[in-house]
């Protein structure tokens, strides 16, 4: 199970809107390669993994994950909060707006949402952490 | 002495930032005693700080805390709200 603590694993204080930095950002919060992606990808494939050291590492970063996913979420929320439409209009974000207003939700940097599809879990542990590899060894 | 509250979350952050990494070291790493004396030694002074910021700001886990009257919990700001967060020493953006 999992505690809420009230905090981030590191502080976002954005003063200046900044939309067409948001458009860019907001894939690592539900892009393909983003921190819900890989907090899912992990804490699935954790279940049948064998050792305990990639049980417990898995476990452990899919949870640390979910702290990043936080903080994007909120740099992404500072970004867009003072924007003005025409700002918005500007960063093509004006489609994002009109479903979604300045809300946060999980899409790619060209809007699509996100999709399961994006992870794997295939209960094999060298197929898995060679796909973890593939998602995660440039983006931490 | 008295920390304000953005140093004493400051000071938190910094020790768990250090408490996570040498977790996941020693998830991989289990017999390494260096690193389990430093991950003790941080996991205890992050302990005592989240006392005298709990005591300051009130409850910082949503079950695990106990709380003044009325219900702290529900108290504004949030980390995801401008004013939650400290400064860094950078360019502010």
């Amino acid at each position: 199970m999992w505690v809420y603590e009230k905090k981030l694993e590191y502080p976002v204080k954005i003063k200046k809107a900044n939309p067409k930095l948001a458009k860019y950002i907001i894939t690592q919060y539900g892009g393909p390669d983003g921190e819900l992606a890989a907090s899912l990808r992990y804490l699935s494939q954790r279940f049948s993994m064998v050792t305990p050291q990639a049980r417990a590492t898995l476990n452990d970063i899919g949870t640390e994950e979910l702290a990043h996913l936080e903080i994007i979420g909120t740099m992404v929320r500072q970004l867009v909060e003072g924007a003005s439409i025409d700002e918005i209009k500007a960063a093509d974000l004006g489609a994002y707006y009109s479903d979604h207003d300045k809300a946060i939700y999980p899409v790619n940097a060209s809007g699509v949402p996100f999709t399961a599809a994006y992870v794997q879990s295939k209960g094999d542990p060298i197929t898995d952490l060679h796909e973890d590899m593939a998602a995660d060894g440039t983006i931490a | 002495m008295m920390m304000n509250k953005h140093l004493l979350l400051k000071r938190i952050l910094e020790l768990d930032f250090v408490a996570v990494d040498l977790q996941l070291y020693l998830n991989t790493h289990p017999g390494d005693k260096e690193a389990l004396y430093k991950f003790n030694l941080t996991v205890t002074q992050a302990q005592m700080l989240r006392q005298e910021y709990e005591k300051m700001c009130g409850p910082l886990c949503s079950y695990r805390s106990p709380s003044g009257y009325p219900w702290q919990w529900i108290n504004n700001p949030w980390p995801w709200d401008y004013q939650f967060n400290y400064k860094l020493t950078g360019k502010e953006l």
